[in-house]
């Protein structure tokens, strides 16, 4: 049995080093590219969001590498991500792959089905051991992410432009080739030596911009043409609230953090009283409280038709007036090229800083 | 003599009855709740007039969807919303300055487990958001997701604006069920919400030779601005139309357990529950109608395509945007209702593919 799973940004490292701890066989899917994207779309309903349609081009193009198990998880709704796994059953199963097994880790199907799959997946009933190596793994991962989160403080200010990029371009391959957990450890730890390293302004105060919306868009650095890279390039720093590490310990083990909770849900509530499902209430709540952090602007991402976002793009721009706060709604496809983003992003860029410039100069736009 | 009248226009006269009576002796003035014509106000209308009305307020419903209203609804509403809840934000808008309140129930569930849609979950904020002018909303919590007992909340909650009277409002609230469960049955023995709350008759073609099933969710197929009129149109083609609303609960229970996965879409459950129902019952072909952008059917539309494929009965899935051209959607169908007539005729006799 080999085991496959859909790219969710930093996902892959938490697979790794739990599979590798437990000695199950598996196969990474290759990083997203336009072919993962064209795979993809062509055998997905046309009108599905964007995450159904890349994560079958990652199964399709695992199953080429050799797997035959894929694992996805699954959820209550009323977001459509909830019902992926009989989609992608379906569309496997009219491809031809009927050899390919699929199976669900939904916490929402009752415990004793769930523990059933999380059986067949690690062939062992040794729960204590795959919750220690879950743990093990799922702290690896947060490091990754805080590396994420480090490089969003470095790329705005290093004096050496594409310094950070040109090591965390690296982070990845070297995990994929790392053996066990004991290197994957020493590569982080590498990783995170080197950027320390790189020489930074502190002086400098930039830009800031909240990245919200969609987890999936936000996330995954391939559908959204890397808009962290092209954020921190443009000398913005970035803040996401959303990241794998939360969603893992949200979605899955249910540990919520109430005191967040509590904030943004408190922050939401005069815009949006109740939770509607996917990520909308986050998006509304985490934006206000941003603003009110004092960020210069907030970006909301999401793929096209997303169903709870969508309400948050019609609700966010009364916050934004209320806030005083710019908002840039990106809605992404399966279009590839990213000239028209990039525009939208420097004009947006253009926008606040003259708006801060106003700000400083108590309103003068100009004082020449 | 009642029978040129629909079920709603009797329902309103009685209403209006008591209402007078009621009013001339209290002297109150008379609260207008304003209803917009779509979304599900094809499931929930009866319900939520006789309550509103057994209160004692007039029920004000927005007209039939035109061209002014379908520009409206393109005007306000973020562009990447469905074409249902596009018309909501348009039926909305033409409802400024005619009533005290506009009713917008947030509608998050409406059956155990089961879920509709986030978007008409975040419907009442994402009215108020982007429509100004609006006359205060009542945005009633619906979800009966856990249990049926928040239903009683839901009721009082929406009659607070009214009246206090808490007897009042049991006694209006048992109506306004009862209504709903007259509406229900009139609608499995056969009935189509379009006869039943507008009083419009399909045309009923004279020799059918075609049994065709149009699947889709109750606002896209009886609002016949948005679908161009496609039920009649079928009906011209000398094609017997058969919809999901006449089937039993209990058959959508049976035929809606697919393997693997719980559907929880309420909405999603009811079309692929009739889709396996007629195709047991061997339909000529089925018609799914979807509207652009909508999230559940990118899935549902999807999931009745393979399952029709697999069982070798004819599948048309069409797509209602902004447009109001008819021509492309006659060409569409004329040619869906010849292909299956000539697969009738010849399907075993075809050498040109020899």
């Amino acid at each position: 049995m080999k085991i496959t799973i859909p790219h969710l940004g930093n996902l892959y490292v938490f697979v790794k080093v739990l599979f590798d701890c437990l000695a199950v066989e598996y196969i990474l899917p290759p990083p997203c590219t336009k072919r993962t994207l064209e795979i993809g779309t062509k055998y997905s309903p046309e009108m599905a969001c964007l995450p159904l349609k890349i994560n079958l081009g990652n199964f399709i193009e695992s199953i080429e590498l050799g797997a035959d198990t894929i694992i996805i998880t699954g959820a209550g709704g009323p977001c459509r991500y909830g019902y992926y796994c009989k989609m992608h059953e379906e569309m496997l199963k009219d491809l031809g792959y009927s050899n390919v097994k699929l199976i669900a880790i939904d916490p929402y199907a009752g415990l004793p089905a769930l523990l059933k799959s999380i059986k067949t997946i690690f062939g062992t009933v040794d729960f204590i051991n795959i919750a220690v190596s879950g743990v093990r793994a799922y702290r690896v991962m947060a490091e990754v992410d805080r590396l994420d989160k480090l490089c969003y403080y470095i790329r705005p200010r290093e004096l050496v432009k594409g310094s950070a990029n040109a090591v965390m371009r690296l982070l990845r391959d070297k995990i994929y080739s790392a053996r066990n957990i004991g290197e994957v450890k020493k590569i982080v730890k590498e990783t995170r030596a080197a950027l320390l390293n790189i020489e930074v302004d502190t002086t400098l105060n930039p830009l800031k911009i909240g990245l919200m919306g969609e987890i999936y868009t936000i996330i995954e650095p391939f559908t959204n043409f890397n808009m962290e890279e092209l954020l921190g390039d443009l000398g913005i720093e970035v803040d996401k609230t959303l990241t794998i590490s939360k969603w893992i310990k949200e979605h899955l083990v249910k540990l919520h953090n109430h005191k967040e909770k509590a904030e943004y849900d408190k922050a939401c509530e005069p815009y949006l009283k109740t939770p509607i499902g996917g990520h909308a209430r986050e998006s509304i709540g985490h934006s206000a409280l941003y603003a009110k952090r004092g960020g210069d602007g907030i970006m909301q991402i999401y793929p096209l038709t997303c169903m709870p976002e969508i309400v948050a793009s019609s609700i966010l721009p009364a916050l934004s007036r209320d806030y005083d706060i710019p908002l840039l709604t990106v809605v992404i496809d399966e279009i590839t090229g990213d000239a028209g983003y990039k525009t939208r992003i420097e004009a947006f860029k253009d926008l606040l800083l003259k708006k801060r410039e106003a700000k400083n100069n108590d309103g003068l736009l100009c004082r020449n | 003599m009642y029978q040129n009248y629909s079920l709603m226009e009797l329902l309103g006269y009685k209403n209006h009855i008591i209402n007078l009576y009621y009013f001339g002796k209290c002297g109150g003035k008379i609260i207008k709740i304003a209803i917009p014509r779509a979304l599900l106000y094809y499931e929930y209308y009866p319900l939520w007039k006789s309550f509103f009305e057994a209160l004692g307020a007039e029920v004000i419903l927005s007209s039939k969807t035109t061209k002014d209203i379908m520009n409206d609804s393109i005007k306000y509403c973020v562009n990447d919303a469905c074409l249902p809840v596009k018309l909501f934000h348009g039926h909305a808008k033409s409802l400024i300055g005619k009533a005290d309140y506009l009713f917008i129930p947030r509608l998050k569930s409406i059956a155990k487990g089961e879920h509709i849609c986030p978007k008409i979950s975040g419907l009442p904020e994402m009215v108020k958001f982007s429509v100004p002018g609006l006359p205060p909303i009542i945005d009633t919590e619906v979800n009966l997701r856990k249990s049926k007992r928040s239903l009683k909340k839901s009721f009082f909650d929406a009659a607070s604006y009214i009246t206090q009277d808490k007897k009042n409002i049991q006694k209006a609230a048992t109506l306004a069920l009862s209504a709903h469960r007259e509406y229900i049955s009139a609608l499995k023995s056969g009935k189509l919400p379009s006869e039943l709350l507008e009083n419009t008759h399909l045309t009923k073609p004279t020799a059918s030779d075609l049994n065709i099933a149009v699947l889709g969710h109750s606002y896209n197929l009886y609002d016949s601005y948005s679908n161009i009129n496609i039920l009649n149109k079928l009906a011209a083609y000398k094609a017997a139309v058969y919809t999901p609303e006449g089937f039993e609960d209990a058959l959508i229970d049976k035929y809606s357990r697919i393997k693997g996965k719980k559907m929880f879409w309420s909405l999603g459950k009811r079309q692929l529950g009739a889709l396996f129902g007629y195709i047991e019952r061997k339909m000529d072909g089925i018609i799914y109608i979807m509207a652009f952008g909508c999230g559940i059917d990118s899935f549902i539309a999807d999931l009745c395509e393979r399952y029709a494929k697999r069982n070798g009965i004819p599948f048309y899935l069409m797509i209602l945007d902004e447009h109001s051209g008819e021509a492309g959607i006659n060409t569409r169908i004329e040619a869906f209702t010849d292909m299956i007539r000539w697969k009738k005729r010849n399907e075993n006799y075809n050498p040109a593919f020899r």
